[in-house]
C-alpha cells in the first residue's frame, strides 16, 4: 500500500531527522521515563537548562524514554555538532557543569560519569554505549527506539522506518499478514505464550458485525515494568502493532487498557494517539484504504486480576473485574459478546518489526519452539538493574551474571513470572529461558519479571510476600482461591514467625494443589507456584524456620533480634535520634541500651550506625 | 436525567451530562468524580445511579472492587510506599513500618491533622531503583529508612 500523503510526510520526517543529525546546535538528551524521573532526571534537566542559559548556549534539551540500564540513571546524553552522542551516567544536578562545561568551552571530552558513545567503532578510548557489558549480549528489536527517539514526535518514529509495517500489512492483506506472523513464530508476550497468529485467525473467522481489539497494558505484576517502558519510550510501535492487528482481524474499534498507576505512559500514549489522528493514520479510511479504526484509552482502577482477559473485558464493560469460564474464548465471544482479540503491549510492539523485516528474519532469533526476543525487567539484588531484551533460549546465567553483573552477596534464587511464577535455585542457572523450559522447572515465563535474590533474602518470606499479594488480589469468585490462598498465607506466616510444625509444610503443599486445580482463572491456578517451588527447591530453609526457629537470611522479624555491642558503641547518640519508638536510650559517650520490648525492628539504627555513626558496626541483627 | 442532583455541580456535573448513559462509562465517571472531589461521595453515587440507570448498590459493588476508589476525604499529602517484589526484597517493609510509626497511622488512614495519607501500593513500576516511595506526584528512588525519616521531617517543617 503506497500512500502519497504518508510518503510525503515520511520524506519530510527523514529530512528533519537528517537536519537534526547535521544540526549546528548542541543536543542534550535526558532519560525521562518514570524510572529516570524517580532517579532525579527532572532536577538534572533543570540544572542543564540553567547552566546552558547562563553560558548563553542555545542547545535543545530532549526528553527521551528509558534506554534500559536503570542503574545508570539519571542518564544525560550530549551531542555536539559533528560528533556522536555521548552518554553520561548517574548525573546529579551538581555534576552537570563538570560535564557540560568542557563541551561548551571546546575542551576534551570529560571522563567522569562517562558511560559510552552512540557512534561507530572506537572513539578516544570511549566505549560504545551498546558495547557496555549490560547491553552487548542483548538483541534489541522491540526496544530499538527506546531512549533514542523523542516519544512525543511521530516524525522521529517515521524517520526510523515507522509505519512501514502497516504499509506492508495493508499491501499483503489479512491472509498475508497471518502467514507472516505464523512464520515468525510469535507467541503472546503476556505470559501464556499462545501463538499470536492463531488468536487473530480465530477472531477473523467469526461471523460478526463488529470485532474488537484490546491492548492489555494492565501490567500489574509487581516487579515488572517492560510494558510501561515500551509505551513511555516508543508508543508508536505499540499503536502501529494495533493498527496491523486490527486491519488483520477486521476490528474497527480498539481499546488500550492501561494501569492508572502509569500516568506518564498514559500521557505519552494520549499524545501519540493525537499525532496519529493528525497524520491520518487513525479514523476512517486509513491511508486511503477501506480500513477504518479508532481507539480509546481505558484506565484500569487498580485490580491485578484485570490482567486476565475475561476480567479485563468485564472491567471495560463497567462491571467488577471478575473472570468467567472459558470457552467461549474472547476471540469468539468477548467484549459485549463480540469476537475480541486481546494482546499484550509487547506482542503488539513486536508486530511492526516482523512485518517490516519478515517473519523469517524474526524466527531466526530464539529456539525451536520459542522464537524471537523477549524483554525482561531484571531487578532485585543484581548489580546492573534495568530493562533488557534478549533472544529466547539464552541461559539464565548469562542474563543474571553477564548482563546483570551478578549479585554482591552469593546468588540464591531467581523468581520468574512474578506472583504466578516460580523461584528457581542455583542448579537451574544453565536453563535456557523459553516457555517450555521454565514451565518444566516449575516457573513460568510470565510477562518478563526476573527478580534476583541473594543470601540476604529469606525465601520463606518471599513466598509469604507473593501469596499475600495474590490473596489480596483474588477476586473472590472461586472458593479455593479466595479461602485457600488465605490459609496458605497463614501457614507461611506461622513458618516466618517460627510457630509452625513440620506437618504444616505438608499441609501447605496439599493446599497448593487444591488451589491450583480448583480455580477458574490463571490467577488462582498459578497462585500456589511461589510456595510450591520454594518448598521444592529450598526446603532446608523452611526446616530451619520450623525446627531451629532461625531465619538463615536474618530477615523474618520475629526470628531476629537487634543488639548493641557495648564494646563497639561509642555513644554517639545518632541511633537514639532516629529510633521512631524510643527503644534506644543512653547518655552521650556511653554505650547505649536497646529495649527489645519497644523495638519494631525497622533497621533505622542499624543503617545510621553503618553510614553515619562513628562505630559503624555497633548494632547487629542476629537470628 | 430529569432533576439535577444538587450534589453534582461544576466539572463533574458536566461530565455526567456528557455521558451517553452506557454502563461502560461507569468506571471512567467514578474516576472523574474522584479526580474532581478527591473521593467518592454518597451524593455522587446517587447522581451517577440516576444518569446511568444502574442501582446504587451495584455502583458500590463495582467501586469497592477496585483499589483505586476511596470513600473518605483524602489528606493534603499522599504517601505511597511501594511494596512490589523488588521493593520488598530491598527493604520496603521496614520503610513502611518506620513511616507508620512516625505518622502514627496505619495504611489506608489519614493523620488526625489531615496532613498525610498512607497507602501501600503493589508496584509503581520503578523496580530497578527499588525501594521506591511516592509523595504526591514525586517519586523517590533507592529509599532507606533514614531517607524516609528525612523526607517526612522536611515535609512537616515546610508546613
Amino acid at each position: 500500500m503506497n500512500s502519497p500523503a504518508l510518503n510525503d510526510r515520511r520524506r519530510r520526517a527523514e529530512a528533519g531527522w537528517q537536519e537534526l543529525e547535521a544540526s549546528r546546535q548542541p543536543f542534550i538528551y535526558v532519560g525521562a521515563g518514570s524510572c529516570g524521573l524517580a532517579a532525579g532526571a527532572a532536577e538534572t534537566q533543570k540544572a542543564a537548562a540553567e547552566f546552558l542559559a547562563a553560558k548563553g548556549v542555545a542547545a535543545r534539551i530532549v526528553q527521551v524514554g528509558c534506554i534500559g540500564p536503570c542503574y545508570l540513571e539519571p542518564l544525560m546524553d550530549v551531542r555536539m555538532p559533528g560528533r556522536p552522542r555521548i552518554s553520561y551516567a548517574n548525573v546529579a544536578p551538581k555534576d552537570v557543569p563538570g560535564i557540560l562545561g568542557p563541551f561548551v568551552d571546546g575542551g576534551a571530552v570529560p571522563k567522569s560519569h562517562l558511560a559510552g558513545h552512540f557512534g561507530e567503532g572506537d572513539m578516544d578510548g570511549i566505549p560504545r554505549f551498546f558495547d557496555l557489558p549490560m547491553l552487548k549480549p542483548q538483541v534489541r528489536i522491540v526496544l530499538r527506539n527506546c531512549g533514542l527517539i523523542d516519544p512525543d514526535e511521530i516524525d522521529q518514529y517515521l524517520a526510523r522506518d515507522g509505519y512501514r509495517g502497516l504499509e506492508k500489512a495493508l499491501e499483503l492483506g489479512p491472509e498475508g499478514v497471518l502467514e507472516e506472523i505464523k512464520r515468525s513464530g510469535l507467541r503472546g508476550r503476556g505470559g501464556a505464550g499462545f501463538p499470536t497468529w492463531r488468536k487473530w485467525a480465530t477472531c477473523r473467522e467469526q461471523d460478526a458485525d463488529q470485532r474488537y481489539l484490546i491492548c492489555n497494558a494492565d501490567e500489574g505484576d509487581p516487579g515488572a515494568f517492560m510494558n510501561r517502558s515500551l509505551i513511555e519510550g516508543d508508543p508508536h510501535a505499540v499503536l502501529e502493532g494495533m493498527l496491523i492487528a486490527a486491519s488483520t482481524i477486521g476490528a474497527t474499534r480498539g481499546y488500550v487498557y492501561i494501569r492508572a498507576e502509569y500516568p506518564l505512559a498514559i500521557r505519552r500514549l494520549k499524545t501519540a494517539i493525537a499525532r496519529l489522528r493528525e497524520a491520518g493514520l487513525l479514523g476512517a479510511n486509513i491511508l486511503g484504504s477501506d480500513f477504518s479504526f479508532d481507539l480509546t484509552i481505558k484506565e484500569g482502577a487498580g485490580a491485578f486480576v484485570c490482567g486476565e482477559e475475561t476480567a479485563l473485558i468485564a472491567s471495560i464493560e463497567g462491571r467488577r473485574g471478575m473472570p468467567r469460564t472459558r470457552p467461549p474464548f474472547p476471540a469468539i465471544s468477548g467484549l459485549r459478546g463480540k469476537p475480541t482479540v486481546i494482546n499484550n503491549v509487547e506482542t503488539l510492539g513486536t508486530v511492526p518489526h516482523i512485518l517490516r523485516r519478515g517473519g523469517e528474519w524474526y524466527a531466526g532469533f530464539g529456539t525451536e519452539k520459542s522464537k524471537g526476543t523477549k524483554t525482561f525487567s531484571l531487578v532485585g539484588k543484581v548489580r546492573r538493574t534495568g530493562l533488557i531484551e534478549v533472544p529466547l533460549g539464552m541461559p539464565l546465567r548469562e542474563v543474571i551474571f553477564d548482563i546483570g553483573g551478578g549479585t554482591q552477596k552469593p546468588f540464591k534464587a531467581v523468581q520468574s513470572g512474578g506472583p504466578s511464577g516460580g523461584c528457581l535455585s542455583e542448579e537451574f542457572l544453565d536453563l535456557p529461558i523459553d516457555y517450555e523450559h521454565l514451565a518444566q522447572a516449575g516457573a513460568i515465563m510470565g510477562s518478563g519479571g526476573l527478580i534476583v535474590v541473594d543470601a540476604d533474602t529469606c525465601i520463606v518470606d518471599m513466598a509469604r510476600y507473593f501469596l499475600g499479594f495474590t490473596q489480596k488480589e483474588s477476586c473472590g469468585k472461586c472458593v479455593p482461591c479466595r479461602v485457600g490462598t488465605r490459609h496458605m498465607v497463614e501457614i507461611l506466616e506461622k513458618v516466618c514467625d517460627g510457630r509452625a510444625e513440620l506437618s504444616d509444610l505438608d499441609k501447605l503443599e496439599k493446599l497448593g494443589g487444591v488451589v491450583r486445580s480448583g480455580s477458574l482463572c490463571a490467577l488462582g491456578a498459578t497462585a500456589p507456584n511461589p510456595a510450591l517451588s520454594t518448598l521444592k527447591y529450598f526446603r532446608p530453609e523452611f526446616i530451619a524456620h520450623v525446627k531451629d526457629h532461625r531465619c538463615p537470611a536474618v530477615t523474618c522479624k520475629n526470628l531476629v533480634v537487634y543488639r548493641i555491642r557495648p564494646e563497639k558503641c561509642t555513644g554517639c547518640q545518632r541511633c537514639v535520634k532516629v529510633c521512631p519508638t524510643g527503644a534506644i536510650t543512653g547518655p552521650r559517650s556511653e554505650p547505649h541500651n536497646l529495649d527489645p520490648s519497644k523495638c519494631i525492628k525497622c533497621r533505622s539504627c542499624y543503617e545510621i550506625c553503618r553510614f553515619d555513626a562513628i562505630a559503624g558496626d555497633a548494632i547487629v541483627i542476629e537470628s | 436525567m430529569t432533576k439535577r442532583d444538587p450534589a453534582a455541580t461544576g466539572e463533574l456535573a458536566e461530565a455526567l451530562e456528557a455521558c451517553a448513559g452506557n454502563r461502560g462509562e461507569l468506571i471512567p465517571i467514578l474516576q472523574k468524580a474522584q479526580a474532581v472531589e478527591g473521593f467518592i461521595r454518597p451524593e455522587t453515587v446517587r447522581a451517577i445511579s440516576r444518569r446511568l440507570k444502574v442501582t446504587e448498590n451495584e455502583i458500590y459493588g463495582v467501586a469497592t472492587f477496585y483499589a483505586q476508589f476511596r470513600f473518605h476525604p483524602p489528606g493534603r499529602h499522599h504517601i505511597k510506599i511501594c511494596l512490589g517484589t523488588a521493593c520488598h526484597v530491598r527493604g520496603g517493609e521496614q520503610i513502611l513500618a518506620t513511616t507508620r510509626e512516625k505518622l502514627g497511622i496505619d495504611t489506608g488512614q489519614t493523620t488526625p491533622d489531615g496532613e498525610f495519607d498512607l497507602e501501600r501500593v503493589a508496584c509503581l513500576g520503578c523496580c530497578a531503583l527499588a525501594p521506591v516511595v511516592a509523595l504526591d506526584d514525586k517519586f523517590y528512588s533507592q529509599m532507606s529508612v533514614l531517607k524516609i525519616q528525612g523526607i517526612l521531617d522536611e515535609q512537616s517543617r515546610a508546613e
